[in-house]
């Protein structure tokens, strides 16, 4: 997969979050992450992971240094710009399921396909049953989500993640609030997105365990990358 | 944009109750001023139409705005420094001069017609009652050109001004605080100490209170008499095809005659500058409550854009743009204006029928028997674009501090 052109890429990227007493959130980070290739970013509480998935994820920009995707740097895009990337070609996950309320289980699936306006209503409901069998929760797609499980939530959330066929899948702690039954299965998931579907998956998570499931491990510690013991030596999964 | 509105629906039907409450107070706010305006503008027009109708669009008086001349001024022109003690002011004898040729100039114009009068202050007595009028001296075939006097009567004719003499025509009002009715004869003196007996023979009513209390008719050579004014017109009344042009029909009168020349508007000043202050009263109440609706908007969208911070940061990294989440918020305060803009529309309908319904009476400046009601759909246009403005900007505030939140700081803030 090294082989492949990085989806996204951070430059010697730093984020200093300003203020009376300026903390730096991520510092001189350069890591790229390719089609196919599922990244666990390690490390304690407050190391800077989810700030550096936001930067990957076009939600923040980075202080110093250059964010690119798809080989585009994205310092020149506007807000507008960011937003269609956002909706087009990558899908969040949050550790708190985010789902909105007001709408059912369906409905919150099909948001960004109908915020894309690439299919028709009919179409985007195809779409999101199709998303939710894929889950395991077909049955629970006329439900409201506070009828539904965590773990379900969870998963809803990761279909809404996939709405829009999205490359870059970035998750912050989905598991975080989950038992660890529900936790693995998530992992399966994320796994089987990468191999099976060859997207770029970057997941942070606290929970060593689980990250041992990812093709590349990156460690963080206050704010940078660290080298980490070797990760597993084994290889890409993807492809083939 | 059909996302934006379904997302805004959902969101204002979690905050029902808030909802409700911001809806009523738009709803009150247009049923009101659409009630306050009907019957405001329903009073105003009727009094203006009856001025038309009844009083005189023009009158031209033996006055002049400006001081006449003095000896002294005629003599040193005006840029000198002339001071003079115990100097007698030239006065014009009361009266127009050559009002037969001032009268038949104006009646040769198009759309005028003209009469002639005398009017002046007499006392009317009848047994211990003594009552003050006007009393003016008429040409009853000329005052039915300039006037709607004869369909006013209630009582008698105008012809019989010529058949009785000193025939004589009074105000209801007035009649009633003499006591006098037709066929009644009582003592009308002038100021000049001449008196004589007359007898009633007509009674007019005309709903405007100050005519019908003060005013009294009578033939013009009689007025000349009682008044000790042989021969005398001070009044030209005027009545005019095209009313609402009588301003500045006035002025052009005034120029070329010299004498002061009334309008029915300048006439009815004091009335038309208290309607100005109605309406002023009106519009800044009406005002207060659609403010006090915006506050209501403005207090339940920021609580919905506070509660749904989350919400606002899953829409952004899902890839809403700014102007997406301005929308549905924006949405939901005009969601709130547009509801009570229609059930204002309802209320302020029902409340207008309600008092068209309702019968009494009253005396001010006119007499009337229950509201007068105007009805029109452009206090609906009115009320409505005020409300719907009002929902806009108590919405947008918030609205937009929603759009420019930053989902990374709501994220950090939850996770």
């Amino acid at each position: 997969m090294s082989d492949r052109a990085p989806i996204v890429a951070a430059r010697g990227v730093t984020r200093v979050l300003g203020g009376a007493v300026p903390a730096t959130l991520v510092r001189d980070v350069d890591m790229e992450v390719a089609a196919g290739e599922f990244v666990a970013v390690t490390g304690p509480s407050g190391s800077g992971k989810s700030s550096l998935l936001y930067l990957l994820g076009l939600l923040d920009r980075p202080t110093r240094g250059r964010v690119l995707f798809d080989g585009v740097d994205t310092a020149g895009l506007g807000g507008d710009a960011l937003a269609a990337l956002r909706l087009a070609r990558m899908g969040f996950v949050f550790q708190f399921h985010f789902l909105l309320p007001e709408l059912g289980v369906l409905d919150n699936v099909a948001l960004p396909m109908r915020r894309l306006g690439r299919l028709a209503a009919a179409g985007a409901e195809a779409r999101a049953l199709g998303l939710l069998a894929r889950l395991g929760l077909a049955d629970h797609a006329r439900k409201s989500p506070d009828q539904l499980s965590g773990g379900q939530r969870q998963r809803v959330a990761i279909a809404r993640a996939l709405a829009n066929d999205p490359v870059l899948i970035l998750a912050d702690e989905p598991t975080g609030n989950l038992d660890s039954a529900s936790a693995r299965l998530v992992f399966d998931v994320f796994a089987s997105l990468a191999a099976e579907e060859g997207r770029a998956v970057v997941v942070v998570t606290h929970d060593e365990e689980l990250a041992r499931r990812a093709t590349r491990r990156l460690r963080m510690v206050d704010g940078a990358i660290v080298p980490s013991g070797a990760p597993p030596a084994g290889t890409g999964a993807a492809g083939a | 944009m059909r996302l934006a509105l379904e997302l805004a629906l959902a969101q204002l039907l979690r905050r029902r109750r808030q909802g409700v409450v911001s809806v009523l107070g738009v709803t009150l706010g247009v049923g009101f001023f659409i009630a306050m305006a009907a019957m405001m503008q329903g009073f105003q027009r009727d009094f203006v139409a009856r001025v038309i109708d009844v009083q005189p669009h023009v009158v031209v008086k033996d006055e002049f705005r400006r001081r006449p001349a003095q000896a002294a001024e005629l003599a040193a022109g005006p840029r000198a420094a002339v001071e003079l003690r115990g100097e007698k002011p030239v006065d014009e004898p009361r009266g127009i001069r050559g009002a037969r040729a001032i009268a038949a100039a104006l009646g040769d114009m198009p759309g005028v017609a003209v009469a002639p009068n005398l009017a002046g202050q007499v006392f009317l007595r009848y047994g211990t009652r003594e009552v003050a009028a006007t009393l003016t001296g008429i040409d009853p075939e000329a005052e039915r050109r300039v006037g709607n006097l004869e369909r006013d009567l209630v009582e008698g004719s105008l012809d019989a001004l010529h058949v009785v003499a000193n025939g004589l025509v009074l105000g209801e009002a007035l009649a009633r605080k003499l006591g006098a009715r037709s066929g009644t004869t009582l003592s009308l003196s002038g100021t000049q100490g001449v008196v004589l007996k007359a007898k009633v023979v007509g009674v007019f009513r005309t709903g405007i209170t100050s005519l019908d209390t003060s005013v009294a008719y009578a033939l013009l050579a009689k007025a000349q008499v009682v008044l000790e004014r042989p021969n005398v017109v001070n009044q030209l009344r005027l009545r005019l095809v095209d009313p609402e042009g009588a301003r500045d029909f006035a002025l052009r009168v005034e120029e070329r005659f010299g004498y002061r020349s009334e309008s029915w508007q300048e006439s009815n000043a004091n009335v038309l500058g208290i309607f100005v202050i109605q309406r002023a009263i009106m519009y800044s109440t009406i005002g207060a409550i659609l403010v006090v609706a915006g506050f209501g908007i403005f207090n339940v969208v920021s609580t919905v854009a506070w509660e749904k911070a989350r919400d606002i940061a899953i829409l952004k990294s899902i890839g809403f743009r700014e102007r997406d989440i301005l929308a549905v918020f924006l949405l939901q305060g005009l969601l709130v204006g547009v509801a009570g803009m229609v059930l204002g529309w309802v209320l302020g309908f029902l409340i207008v029928a309600f008092m068209g319904s309702l019968r009494f009476e009253i005396e001010g400046f006119v007499r009337l028997q229950g509201f007068v009601l105007h009805r029109t759909p452009l206090h609906y246009a009115a009320s409505g674009a005020f409300a719907l403005a009002t929902s806009a900007l108590a919405a947008w505030i918030p609205a937009r501090r929603a759009a420019r939140a930053d989902p990374v700081d709501i994220l950090r803030g939850a996770t």
